[in-house]
């Protein structure tokens, strides 16, 4: 698709895509705060938000049972049948099918962690193999992590080779790119396997910043970083990739403040759940909370909502 | 990535060109349009503000007295005072008998507890100041809410601090005031330069006569309220009102001691001329044109933001603004690219409002001078970029605008415009860098981005500038000290070096 870096060294591979200072990210994130959203402009991006929701369930003791109630929330997230349906719900691939079941047909898509999420650390023809097997069984999208042991080591072409693999074993599958942003630490680190990424995925992939395992997710700076990094690749070459924050995304203020984030960096082509996505579980419930306050103008007790991740 | 070379832009675009599709652009648009988010606190304004002298207001002998509009919308605010020479005498007597009597024998720790009073008095009132800074100056809230009125009370706080630990200012020498000091300030940030120049003197133990700037002389009246709520001994502090009469009047009053000004390079020659020969001490706080400097290793898209918080904040009425950006060749079209970007998420309009990013043009006086220097850089050939912003249709508004392909000769190159434009220049090598941001009568500021840590430190010892930013731009800071080189002025204001300037040493 495009040109791959041949080397191995971080610095040449930021010589050419630029270095990122982190005094200023975390200035330029912070006036993204500042910004006032009232009225039909809070409306729309609380709306908008909902349907960017790629709603997560992702535990050891996750059933059947406990993905269609998931998939219920999904496909109608509160008895206001004005509100929309999130953009998929993202299961583990044992859950894959039992999630088909629910919601194929609907506008709703599956989405499946696979490549021995999170921690990656599985022989590759294994991790190949698990996305086959969820594509096979219904997976519309695959949640990627990026080998960041490869990463770090130094090795970008065996992270780059390794991605584009996943990419031909997804088939028709939407990808999504796991950086692990925690375990890259330093937003150098974010940029150059941003733009590894996106060198091999396909337009209307995604770049995704963590898996929600780790103490620290989805920031508003790393998610400039990301940003930044889709608007220099889009710039340069006209493919558009898209963007998915995931963990840490709990409230409804902070969700508006991502999509301001993306309006003033991406634009208006990025304001929709093609091109940008949350990765949230509870988030959901306080989006639908601010949309009920501003219709009635009162905040209803948390029961209302099916609060606890528990119990959708 | 592109580089800078035509041949290499265009290769890597294949997919634009193999398609026959235009080159991709973003798209910034009202797909989400922010509803009105206007601040609505009360800024308890009264219709008319007297001089304030001896601790009181005092209606002027004249009777005079002069309209202050917001220039977001050119609607009157308030009326004030129009001091005579007989008032400006008042009050350097009232600030003498003050300084005698009260101030100046007063221990440091006492005087501390009134600075630390005047600090959170006005802390508590900050909202309430904040709207009537941006009223009456046309900046932006969110400004005037998180810069100046912040700032404001982090001078007092810091001044306060050193009030009981003069000792300390001059190691192995004594201190002592100079006595009545006569202040004058501009316009762009009225509230934070009449703290910067308050809290230093009265820290060391003089009184003062200020005169703020004639459009906007609301905040210092209102911070009259706080002085007499903190209990402030009468005469240590006094306002008096009105243009450049009464500045020259109060400058050239016998009885100050020390003339601190800040303002234009003119006004500051004025000054001069007319104290020269006398034993009046000066601080001069001038013009600007500062170089504002990007390597081609620099992290472009945070230098594309310093470079938007040099030029475009309080819409470039600042005295220490990059108002000249110096790019490296390499990477000018690359930056020029990305800054354009970012303008057009700029947002200009409103100053009340909480999302606008670019307020009001202070008087229509500054921006007709703003305007004749844009048409001069048409005129002589730079290429000019405005953004496409809707403005509002009343009030004084002036686009953000970028000129590229400016040469050292062009007046936009030389002149300050105070106002939101920048002018490009670029340059090759370090050595034609430094050459190109120190060819120029001023001094102030400067700022450098590069990812190279050994650079910033040479330039920074080769820029002529007072201060030289690096990696960031406009940052303030009560313990550091600001001034300039040439003609930006001398002295220094803010830090031990700034208190030093409001003392004799003995």
């Amino acid at each position: 698709m495009s040109v791959r870096y041949p080397t191995s060294s971080l610095q040449a591979l930021l010589s050419q895509i630029g270095p990122v200072d982190q005094v200023g990210i975390d200035e330029r994130v912070a006036k993204y705060g500042t910004r006032s959203i009232k009225k039909a402009a809070k409306l729309w991006g609380l709306r908008t938000a909902v349907t960017m929701v790629d709603l997560t369930t992702l535990e050891g003791k996750d059933t059947p049972g406990k993905v269609a109630s998931l998939c219920q929330k999904a496909l109608r997230p509160a008895d206001d049948a004005s509100i929309p349906p999130t953009a998929a719900v993202c299961v583990y691939p044992s859950m894959v099918r039992h999630a088909k079941k629910h919601v194929g047909g609907t506008s709703v898509k599956v989405a499946s962690v696979a490549t021995a999420f999170p921690s990656g650390q599985a022989p590759l023809s294994t991790r190949l193999a698990e996305v086959r097997a969820a594509v096979a069984d219904g997976a519309d999208e695959i949640d990627m992590v990026i080998n960041r042991g490869a990463f770090l080591a130094g090795e970008f072409a065996e992270v780059q080779d390794e991605i584009a693999a996943v990419v031909e074993a997804c088939g028709r599958a939407t990808l999504k790119v796991i950086l692990e942003v925690s375990e890259l630490e330093s937003y150098d680190n974010i940029r150059a396997a941003s733009f590894l990424a996106m060198q091999v995925i396909r337009p209307g992939d995604f770049i995704k910043t963590s898996t929600g395992k780790t103490s620290l997710n989805a920031t508003l700076g790393n998610n400039q970083v990301m940003l930044e990094a889709i608007r220099d690749h889009y710039l340069a070459t006209g493919v558009a990739i898209g963007m998915k924050p995931a963990g840490g995304i709990r409230t409804a203020k902070q969700a508006l403040t991502f999509l301001i984030a993306v309006k003033e960096t991406l634009g208006d082509a990025w304001l929709n759940n093609t091109r940008y996505r949350f990765g949230a579980s509870s988030l959901l419930n306080d989006l639908l909370r601010q949309l009920e306050k501003e219709r009635t103008g009162a905040y209803q007790a948390p029961y209302s909502f099916s609060e606890s991740a528990e119990s959708y | 990535m592109p580089t800078s070379s035509a041949a290499a832009k265009k290769a890597s675009r294949p997919a634009a060109r193999a398609t026959g599709r235009p080159a991709p652009e973003l798209i910034f648009g009202d797909l989400w349009e922010f509803d009105p988010a206007p601040e609505t606190a009360d800024p308890k304004l009264k219709p008319r503000y007297d001089l304030f002298i001896n601790g009181k207001f005092v209606a002027p002998k004249s009777g005079k007295y002069f309209d202050s509009i917001n220039p977001a919308t050119e609607r009157k605010l308030a009326e004030i005072a129009l001091a005579g020479p007989a008032e400006v005498d008042a009050a350097c007597k009232a600030a003498k008998t003050a300084f005698e009597k009260v101030w100046g024998p007063m221990p440091g720790r006492e005087r501390a507890k009134y600075l630390f009073r005047i600090a959170r008095l006005l802390q508590d009132r900050a909202r309430e100041f904040a709207v009537a800074e941006t009223l009456d100056g046309g900046k932006p809230i969110k400004e005037s809410r998180d810069f100046d009125v912040p700032m404001a009370a982090a001078h007092f706080f810091y001044h306060a601090g050193w009030a009981d630990k003069l000792d300390y200012v001059a190691p192995g020498r004594r201190v002592a005031p100079l006595g009545v000091v006569a202040q004058v300030i501009p316009w762009n940030f009225p509230l934070l330069m009449l703290a910067w120049k308050i809290a230093p003197a009265l820290a060391m133990g003089n009184t003062v006569v200020l005169k703020p700037a004639e459009t906007t002389s609301i905040t210092c009246l209102k911070l009259a309220e706080i002085l007499q709520d903190a209990d402030l001994p009468p005469g240590v502090v006094n306002f008096v009102t009105g243009a450049g009469e009464v500045g020259a009047a109060l400058v050239n009053h016998p009885i100050p001691a020390k003339v601190a000004f800040t303002g234009s390079t003119e006004v500051g020659k004025v000054i001069m001329r007319a104290l020269a020969g006398s034993d009046k001490k000066m601080t001069m706080e001038l013009g600007g044109k500062a170089a504002n400097i990007i390597f081609d290793d620099a992290p472009l898209d945070q230098a594309v933001e310093g470079i938007v918080n040099g030029i475009f904040f309080n819409q470039g009425h600042v005295c220490c603004a990059g108002s000249r950006l110096l790019v490296q060749e390499s990477v000018a079209d690359r930056v020029l690219a990305k800054l354009k970007t970012r303008i057009r998420t700029l947002r200009v309009g409103d100053p009340l409002d909480k999302n606008t990013d670019i307020g009001a043009i202070n008087s229509r006086e500054q921006l007709d001078k703003i305007t004749t220097l844009v048409a001069a850089g048409v005129k002589e050939g730079a290429e000019l970029f405005q953004s496409s912003c809707k403005l509002p249709a009343k009030g004084f508004y002036f686009r953000p605008t970028v000129f590229s392909g400016v040469s050292m000769s062009h007046r936009i190159a030389r002149e300050e415009i105070f106002g939101p434009v920048l002018s490009i220049l670029t340059f090759r090598t370090l050595e034609e860098a430094v050459e190109k941001a120190n060819n120029t009568c001023y001094g102030l500021s400067a700022g450098v981005w590069t990812d190279k840590g050994s650079r910033i430190l040479k330039m920074s010892t080769e820029l002529k500038a007072g201060v030289v930013w690096a990696n960031t731009y406009n940052k303030f800071d009560p313990v550091s000290p600001f001034g300039g080189y040439k003609e930006s002025g001398f002295g220094r204001e803010g830090g031990r070096q700034g208190l030093l300037d409001y003392c004799q040493l003995a």
